[in-house]
């Protein structure tokens, strides 16, 4: 007989899940594994609210597996390490990212590429070596191999740290990968949420000139007086978008629903690059003209390796870099989520677990 | 460099009387024309045309696919001959020399792209027939008996390529071997994927062994895979309608140089790629593609375009090609022949690239 979510694990734990594509979430009991030789047993403080998790809670993508437990910025306490444990000690704080397995041992684990391994597993809704399911960050605590787990710097502060385990990785990744850290040139971040927030302030760290490209100008003072960005392009504005073609060396688009790329891809300067970083769960228009006509790339970025990772969270610790947050309450989460879905948020939602998640 | 003004009044009267074959409109029917081309100027030389490959733009600008033809048209970018006269500021080359003309015979020179030697992505860029000179007349191409260029714009042919199998590198050639050094899908440690074997997948072919990168066609014509494999060298063949072929191939190719210019998925081309894998696009079509970005995020992919090439690399290209080996196959054709060979072209009935043998079939055809 199949186990229950309480019952297939030795240890009952505490979250919030949704149960169906209706995305609402509530209180949920499950259990996880015992903390094995090479794990880290996590005691959650604070969890990011990432786009991610509403397009799971919502089945946007087609393979949510419900109950499903979101969460994956995660930021707690070690509480257990196991024997084979060397990188972390009890009362270390840590974090948790998108990932929490891989194979470790195919051509992308060996260059600590983990993202990229074909059989790699996800911190929330996907199913681990064993063929139970993973649940993310909104609960209690979480157990972890040690290869998954992240020293999280003194600098950072736990809570407007969290999403960087996601949301920084994103950016931080395709921004080193494909040569966008030349000081001096020009990065366009096209939509400010979550992603594109942080990568503003990323982009200046590496002394880039940034311009926040957005529908939304209400946005606009923000972005330069509070985020630092040097300029800012209303996309429905014909005129400032025509004076901008041909002036950018890259853009990062976080935009996470369909939208144009057209119109993007004219304001790279030749040989440009477009990381596409957003989701949407229909496919986007692609022209070729654009592209044939000024050899420019359209590419995509998946987080991060666990090392990689490491290193953003030591940059952002050094150049104080962490995301601008609304810190909500665990039973504030649906009104959360809402808002959410209108981008109503001044960048990332986080949860205060640790104080209010409460068990029955 | 600043280019001489040469466009007074004076100097635009003074034309030399030329002969080509032109389309009146949208038909794309081709038939005999007379028109004027302007005298030799200080940096520039008269080429005296001997051949011209045909090439699938010249289908798509007979009939206006782009919107943007402007008739009479004469179409022909893939042009070799010899120079017949050349100004007095010529410093390149000399009477009698073989060259090549491409797609471009002019650029603004000064921007950051020209400097760059990438005269291709200026945006200023003057296409060889159907843009517009400096002095405001309209070009026209090779199909013609000879053309006038900047010598910029002219690269030298070594004798030890023919001509005829020559006249295909100068746009065919340099669309693929391009990507193939810009994108680093050149040499033995990559695997390529070549979609498409035309004018410029079986080019493409050819300089992917010549760089002695392993390359695998992948054609929706089952029938071409003997050719693939043995006349061109390929050391592989999908066909890209076979499911499991298909299949099975995930995850194989370093990048894709994909030459279809009809409209076709490529959500199946980016499954191809390895992680860190490329697709550059090369042919042109107006449609868009449908792009799932799960399919670039997984496996940190990337799409791209190409378009021909600078004049630095396009020189650079042809004497590569001379000194591997590296012909198109051709099929030699007489001027009067024109229109069958573009019906021909249009479905694709063609090993690799008809050329037109313009110094010997164009003159009789005019009454």
């Amino acid at each position: 007989m199949a186990k229950s979510p309480e019952t297939e694990h030795p240890n009952k734990v505490f979250g919030w899940a949704a149960r169906d594509k209706s995305g609402l979430l509530s209180p949920f009991n499950f259990s996880r594994r015992d903390n094995g030789e090479n794990d880290v047993t996590v005691k959650i403080l604070f969890c990011g609210v990432c786009h991610t998790d509403l397009h799971t809670i919502k089945n946007d993508w087609g393979y949510s597996y419900y109950p499903v437990v979101p969460g994956h910025e995660i930021v707690g306490i070690a509480t257990k390490v196991g024997k084979n444990v060397t990188k972390f000690k009890e009362g270390d704080r840590v974090g948790v990212g998108v990932i929490t397995g891989s194979c470790q041992s195919c051509e992308s684990c060996d260059q600590d590429l983990e993202n990229y391994c074909p059989q790699m597993s996800f911190t929330y809704n996907a199913i681990a070596s064993d063929g139970t399911k993973n649940y993310g960050g909104y609960s209690e605590n979480i157990v972890v191999d040690q290869r998954f787990v992240l020293r999280f710097p003194e600098s950072l502060p736990s809570d407007s740290g969290a999403p960087l385990l996601c949301a920084g990785i994103t950016v931080y990744s395709p921004m080193k990968y494909y040569g966008m850290t030349e000081a001096g040139k020009h990065l366009g971040v096209a939509g400010l949420g979550g992603l594109g927030h942080v990568a503003v302030k990323i982009g200046k760290a590496f002394g880039l000139k940034v311009t926040v490209i957005s529908s939304s100008p209400a946005k606009e003072e923000e972005a330069i007086s509070q985020l630092g960005a040097d300029s800012f392009l209303v996309t429905t504005d014909p005129q400032k978008m025509k004076a901008a073609i041909g002036t950018m060396d890259y853009i990062i688009d976080t935009i996470s629903a369909v939208h144009a790329l057209y119109p993007l891809l004219g304001l790279l300067k030749v040989n440009g690059k477009l990381i596409a970083l957003g989701l949407p769960a229909k496919p986007l228009e692609l022209p070729m003209f654009p592209l044939v006509l000024g050899r420019k790339m359209v590419g995509g970025s998946d987080i991060g390796g666990m090392k990689e990772t490491q290193e953003m969270l030591d940059f952002c610790a050094k150049h104080n870099i962490t995301a601008d947050i609304e810190l909500i309450k665990m039973d504030e989460i649906n009104t959360a989520m809402e808002r959410l879905a209108k981008s109503d948020v001044k960048y990332r939602f986080v949860i205060d677990v640790a104080n209010s998640l409460s068990p029955p | 460099m600043e280019r001489s003004l040469s466009s007074s009044s004076e100097e635009r009267e003074k034309t030399v009387e030329a002969f080509g074959w032109a389309a009146r409109n949208s038909s794309g029917h081709l038939s005999p024309f007379v028109f004027p081309r302007r005298e030799t100027g200080a940096e520039e030389v008269r080429v005296k045309v001997l051949y011209c490959g045909i090439c699938h733009s010249d289908l798509h600008c007979l009939k206006n696919e782009w919107h943007s033809s402007i008739y009479p048209l004469v179409p022909g970018h893939e042009i070799v001959g010899e120079v017949s006269e050349k100004g007095s500021k010529v410093s390149k080359f000399n009477l009698g020399d073989r060259v090549g003309v491409g797609c471009i015979v002019d650029s603004c020179r000064a921007c950051e792209s020209c400097r760059d030697d990438q005269e291709n992505y200026c945006a200023k860029a003057v296409a060889t027939y159907n843009g517009v000179h400096h002095d405001g007349t309209i070009n026209y191409g090779g199909y013609s008996d000879h053309i006038v260029v900047d010598e910029r714009y002219a690269v030298k042919i070594p004798h030890t390529l023919p001509l005829a199998s020559a006249a295909p590198l100068l746009c065919a050639g340099i669309s693929v071997y391009s990507p193939m050094k810009y994108f680093g899908l050149a040499g033995p440690d990559k695997h390529i994927g070549i979609v498409g074997l035309g004018g410029l997948g079986h080019i493409g072919v050819r300089f992917a062994k010549a760089f002695g990168t392993r390359v695998t066609v992948v054609s929706s014509t089952p029938g071409k895979c003997k050719d693939a494999l043995e006349t061109l060298g390929a050391d592989g063949f999908l066909v890209s309608t076979d499911e499991d072929q298909m299949k099975a191939a995930m995850g194989t190719m370093d990048g894709i140089i994909d030459t279809v210019s009809a409209s076709h998925s490529i959500l199946p081309l980016i499954g191809l790629l390895k992680s860190n894998g490329k697709l550059v696009l090369l042919g042109a079509n107006e449609k868009p593609f449908d792009l799932s970005a799960f399919s670039l995020i997984i496996g940190r992919k990337s799409v791209a375009g190409s378009g021909i090439g600078g004049m630095k690399e396009t020189q650079e290209m042809i004497d590569f090609a001379a000194e591997h080996g590296v012909k198109a196959e051709t099929e030699i054709i007489s001027m009067d022949y024109v229109n069958t060979a573009m019906d021909r072209l249009a479905k694709g009935d063609v090993r690799y690239r008809f050329v037109i043998d313009i110094a010997n079939t164009l003159a009789s055809t005019r009454s």
